[in-house]
């Protein structure tokens, strides 16, 4: 226990420097952007003089320098004060808390199904490696790899919701139907099935690779044979030995892998109308509400660090080498 | 001499290969084949393909030539994978570079920079780049080069601390050979296969990274992009979903030209590394 308090300790100490370039790179961007908060400002209320611009300049803050500027917004930021929503009228604080759960919900799934069925697909390539099931999950890997979500999701769509009439072609929940409980959970389930296919594909095609990699790599090690020698019957060597040892590498993906599938939610949340934090990142940038989107790309690099500091937590639970010196 | 060889002994390098001088093919001639101006109207809106012997691919919603647009489409995808891959590659390399040789506090630095641009989304952070500096075709390119030298940074670092003090480098530094010298003449040739590979890997991503920007409208709106195709054939999927899935198909194939090019480089540079 000591051990893992000392890790997670070290692990929070380092995402700090991490957090504030981020931070300071965000400000420094929005200094480089053409027009600040006010010109914005005086172009809803239809323009105005420039003594108005420069009162609400000071009232703003912006006529002191870039460095104290910058203090101010790290201090406002301490406080969870990401400002005002141009579009939404309301703090994007509370604009991105509307929006979390969805993501929060269809990341999961995402992630439990690209997570669990590569690892099925490379298990099942590695232990009949060269043979034909090998050749067509390889294939399929590299096919799945190459295929844009944007693209598989409205053919999905096509196929599923038009042709079909299988699956609901967008949204979170049937609108107005008034379900709850069970019914409730069913009809979201229904919803986030071709968005999870969609974003969790090529997700699939990297975790299908490094777990078949990953098979064959431990499969050659000396304790395998020796579970081999002592009469195991292959089963058993594959699923307790094996496969224990060659998930490692698939958990430190999760981490890696986890800041380019909130990128991807961006696409694949627009092209099922999902109300979460990819969809407002798209509407922010058409309707030039740069607040909230500095807000998001906070949100979701604390969300990262999150997962990550959770991912290195399990790896070192499952493998007790990790932090043991030092 | 040995390393195409190598490189025609893998089967996935012989496909991608074969299809990426497809796809460098239709670019090339796409003047010459279809001279009129992809954005413009080429005949009556949304005619299915093979219904008109003009135009074999049909036309989308907007009137334009599919077929026209495809072939200019892949001018438009290659250059902009390739000049975003020159970017990411060569900022990359050159922070790794540095990093990796001079270690110490320059490394954590530059390593603490390099999370950053990690711990941020990709696609999030271009949203950010397109919203400050504009949505111009030189903008996008630059901006997804910006977005993805994370990883060839991480590779080149990791051979440069590997390699930088290996014999050959303390010989040549035992000569009098300065910094620069080292990094360019010495290391950095020795950590540039890993490199090489994955800039194959880095195309692809440009490539379907643009696609993506085009299909929501934050690209270039006057370039002949396929999202951009993806996008408008959107609104009459129900019905005409060949509009979007024509350029979807062509997507599909350029991106797997350049992994399966990507793993046969793979097998025939570095045979014990795992592309992914």
């Amino acid at each position: 226990m000591k051990r893992l308090g000392g890790l997670a300790l070290r692990r929070l100490a380092q995402s700090l420097p991490v957090l504030a370039i981020i931070l300071i790179g965000l400000f420094l961007l929005l200094q480089l952007a053409p027009g600040d908060t006010v010109d914005a400002l005086m172009a809803q209320m239809g323009g105005g003089s420039a003594e108005d611009a420069a009162r609400l300049r000071t009232q703003y803050g912006l006529d002191a320098g870039v460095a104290v500027q910058l203090g101010r917004y790290l201090l406002r930021l301490l406080t969870f004060d990401l400002g005002q929503s141009a579009i939404y009228g309301k703090p994007v604080a509370s604009v991105i808390a509307e929006r979390l759960a969805v993501t929060a919900m269809f990341m999961s799934c995402a992630l439990a199904f690209a997570f669990s069925a590569g690892l099925v697909l490379g298990v099942l390539a590695a232990r009949r490696v060269n043979g034909w099931p090998d050749t067509v999950i390889s294939t399929l890997g590299l096919v799945f790899y190459a295929i844009p979500s944007f693209w598989l999701g409205l053919m999905l769509i096509v196929l599923f919701s038009v042709k079909l009439a299988w699956l609901p072609p967008g949204g979170f929940e049937s609108i107005g139907a008034g379900l709850s409980g069970l019914d409730r959970v069913l009809d979201i389930a229904t919803h986030l099935v071709l968005p999870t296919l969609s974003l969790a594909l090529i997700f699939l095609a990297i975790y299908l690779r490094l777990m078949r990699a990953s098979m064959l790599e431990v499969m050659n090690l000396d304790f395998v044979r020796t579970a081999r020698a002592k009469g195991l019957s292959e089963g058993h060597v594959l699923w307790r030995h094996v496969l224990r040892n060659a998930l490692l590498p698939m958990v430190t993906f999760i981490g890696l892998q986890f800041s380019t599938m909130l990128g991807g939610s961006v696409v694949i949340e627009s092209v099922f109308s999902l109300p979460g934090l990819g969809r407002l990142a798209f509407e922010s940038v058409v309707q030039r509400d740069l607040n909230t989107l500095l807000g998001i790309v906070l949100v979701s690099a604390v969300l990262v660090i999150i997962v990550n500091f959770l991912v290195d937590i399990l790896y070192a639970k499952l493998d007790p080498r990790i932090g043991a010196n030092s | 001499m040995k390393a195409v060889r190598a490189y025609l002994r893998s089967p996935a390098g012989i496909i991608g290969a074969v299809l990426l001088v497809a796809v460098i093919a239709a670019a090339l001639s796409a003047d010459w084949l279809f001279p009129r101006d992809p954005m413009a109207l080429a005949g009556r809106p949304l005619q299915w393909p093979g219904a008109n012997p003009r135009l074999p691919l049909g036309t989308d919603n907007l009137g334009r030539d599919i077929a026209g647009f495809i072939f200019h489409g892949a001018r438009v995808s290659l250059l902009i994978g390739l000049v975003a891959s020159v970017v990411a590659v060569g900022i990359g390399v050159l922070v790794g570079a540095v990093a990796g040789f001079y270690g110490g506090w320059v490394d954590d630095l530059l390593m603490r920079i390099t999370e950053a641009f990690q711990t941020v989304p990709n696609f999030i952070l271009l949203l950010v780049l397109v919203a400050v500096f504009g949505s111009e075709l030189e903008v996008i390119t630059i901006a997804i080069g910006l977005v993805g030298w994370t990883a060839p940074c991480r590779l080149v670092r990791a051979e440069f601390l590997s390699l930088r003090s290996r014999e050959f480098v303390l010989a040549a530094r035992g000569l009098g050979m300065r910094d620069a010298q080292l990094i360019l003449g010495e290391v950095l040739p020795n950590a540039l296969p890993p490199v090489i590979v994955y800039a194959s890997v880095t195309m692809a991503i440009a490539i379907l990274l643009e696609s993506a920007l085009a299909f929501l409208g934050l690209s270039d709106p006057n370039v002949a992009s396929w999202g951009n195709m993806i996008g408008a054939g959107r609104s009459v999927l129900r019905t005409e979903w060949y509009v979007s899935a024509i350029p979807g198909a062509a997507i599909l194939t350029t991106v797997l030209a350049f992994s399966l090019v990507g793993q046969g480089l793979n097998d025939a540079l570095n045979p014990r590394m795992q592309v992914l």
